[in-house]
């Protein structure tokens, strides 16, 4: 129940807070109230008819790295059992996410 | 590059990024992300071999909860949890609201259906939920008016529209929802809408969280922690697992390679004895949430203690709406006769919704208790962990 579905702003009226997204081709009325800041052309994710967040590319392109790290730093990174835990500068979990 | 995404209007170009050309105003300021990439079968086959090392490494059983019903359904329709190494366990956790809302608050929105006057808006897979002898569904069947609805705002239409109806809309959800329930209340009373309120059933994450990691019965080394719910609570609300029950969490979306790379990471987390909240879902997700969201559901509810199924009552985990906006509230404006509470016989969902219990491991399940026959609200509800386990064939 927690979906959200990505799509694009198309027309915005700023002053009823109601935005027109278009969502996998279909277009929806949403309301911007929790997005003030939105702008025509910024991709939301949108629940329950509410945008809730806008979505970037940028950061998409964080996970996409993450998931490299993940993928090919493993054999190198991870201690065999019983050694000690990876020093605090391990370089993959603290560059993303948590302030 | 940890900008929350509210800035970006102000600054076309996120920090990092940014060019000495002059910003296009006519220019849209975000690209469309890439989602191909997220369902990538050569990155998601790399996770899973990493995941298959990770574990081997790991020396011990782990066993990791999903606590989101979408995060279930995402794990069902993959068959992600028939390709796990055998040491690793995905265990479904308390994530669909529909499943943990208390009989007894089912039976109350029944009994405000009843009402001469009553119009009863709400979520699709409300209305199906057995309570303890109808349902919103035989209510309608019986001549009630039951609406489904997409959007609580269109409760509020329903409400413009039918003046001489008392439009009722029964709220579940977590964080997720909220805030727009919260705004929908606002909006009645800017449009002053006398016959619009809200039966409000909506509860929050972090203590369901508290009681899993409390509950002796089920062991959780690592949460894979809900994606929208985090949309807007950010991830200060999860810090408490690290850092009082040493167990790391890690926030993540709904695609394929989003689900592996969270596992990866929380078992990458629990083989060398870390345990940190962490986001791996950073375009949907800001390290401080959507604060503008949190301020409505502040201004409007009150956290109060509630009842879930399965959990029991967990102190401070619902929202009830605030004293201030007591005419909308249909728990306080409505006296109805609430019939006494009564569990469906044999349904363990309760155990199912702490982990203790593998959906397929309940003697209902597929014999007494189908989609098209549900015992428990696990098996009504889409997100329900049994209607995934049924529906994707899983076992566990």
């Amino acid at each position: 129940m927690c979906l959200a579905v990505p799509g694009k702003i198309t027309a915005l009226d700023a002053d009823a807070a109601t935005a027109t997204v278009n969502m996998l081709g279909v277009e929806q009325r949403a309301s911007t109230r929790l997005i003030p800041t939105a702008q025509v052309g910024d991709y939301v994710l949108v629940h329950a008819g509410f945008g809730i967040q806008i979505v970037s590319a940028e950061e998409a392109e964080e996970t996409l790295k993450l998931v490299a790290d993940l993928t090919e730093l493993v054999e190198d990174e991870l201690p065999v059992a019983d050694s000690d835990p990876a020093p605090a500068s391990d370089p993959e979990p603290a560059a993303t996410g948590a302030r | 590059m940890n900008a929350p995404a509210s800035t970006a209007a102000e600054e076309p170009l996120a920090p990092g990024t940014a060019s000495a050309s002059a910003p296009d105003p006519s220019a849209a300021p975000h690209a469309a992300p890439d989602l191909a990439a997220f369902r990538d079968p050569v990155r998601a086959r790399e996770l899973i071999a990493a995941i298959n090392r990770t574990v081997e490494a790991a020396g011990r059983p782990i066993n990791l909860m999903e606590v989101c019903g979408t995060h279930t359904v995402s794990i069902g329709r993959y068959g992600f949890r028939s390709v796990m190494p055998d040491g690793l366990k995905l265990l479904s956790g308390p994530g669909c609201p529909v499943c943990v809302t208390a009989n007894a608050d089912i039976d109350h929105a029944i009994a405000l259906a009843r009402m001469d006057g009553a119009l009863i808006a709400t979520f699709g897979d409300m209305v199906r939920v057995p309570g303890s002898t109808s349902s919103l569904a035989a209510e309608k069947a019986a001549g009630r008016d039951v609406r489904i609805v997409y959007s609580p705002l269109d409760a509020l239409d329903l409400a413009a529209e039918n003046p001489e109806r008392q439009v009722i809309f029964m709220g579940v959800g977590f964080e997720t929802t909220t805030p727009a329930i919260a705004a929908c209340i606002l909006e009645a009373e800017a449009r002053g809408l006398q016959n619009f309120s809200v039966f409000s059933a909506h509860k929050m994450t972090p203590p369901a969280l508290k009681a899993i990691a409390d509950d002796p019965e089920t062991r959780i080394d690592g949460f894979i922690l809900p994606g929208h719910v985090s949309t807007i609570t950010g991830l200060a609300p999860y810090r408490f697992l690290a850092e009082q029950y040493r167990t790391p969490g890690v926030v993540t979306g709904f695609e394929p390679v989003d689900i592996l790379a969270s596992v990866e990471w929380l078992c990458r987390m629990v083989a060398r004895g870390e345990a940190r909240i962490e986001n791996a879902y950073q375009r949907g997700v800001a390290a401080d949430g959507n604060p503008v969201a949190r301020a409505l559901v502040e201004q409007v509810f009150e956290p109060v203690d509630a009842v879930w199924r399965g959990l029991g009552t967990l102190p401070q985990s619902g929202l009830a709406i605030r004293s201030a906006f007591a005419r909308f509230d249909a728990r306080t404006r409505f006296e109805v006769p609430v019939e006494p509470t009564r569990e469906p016989a044999g349904c363990r969902c309760g155990d199912v919704l702490r982990g203790a219990l593998a959906p397929n491991r309940c003697p209902l399940f597929g014999r007494a208790c189908t989609p098209e026959h549900p015992v428990g609200p696990c098996m009504v509800s889409t997100e329900g962990s049994c209607a995934a386990y049924f529906r994707y064939r899983e076992e566990a």
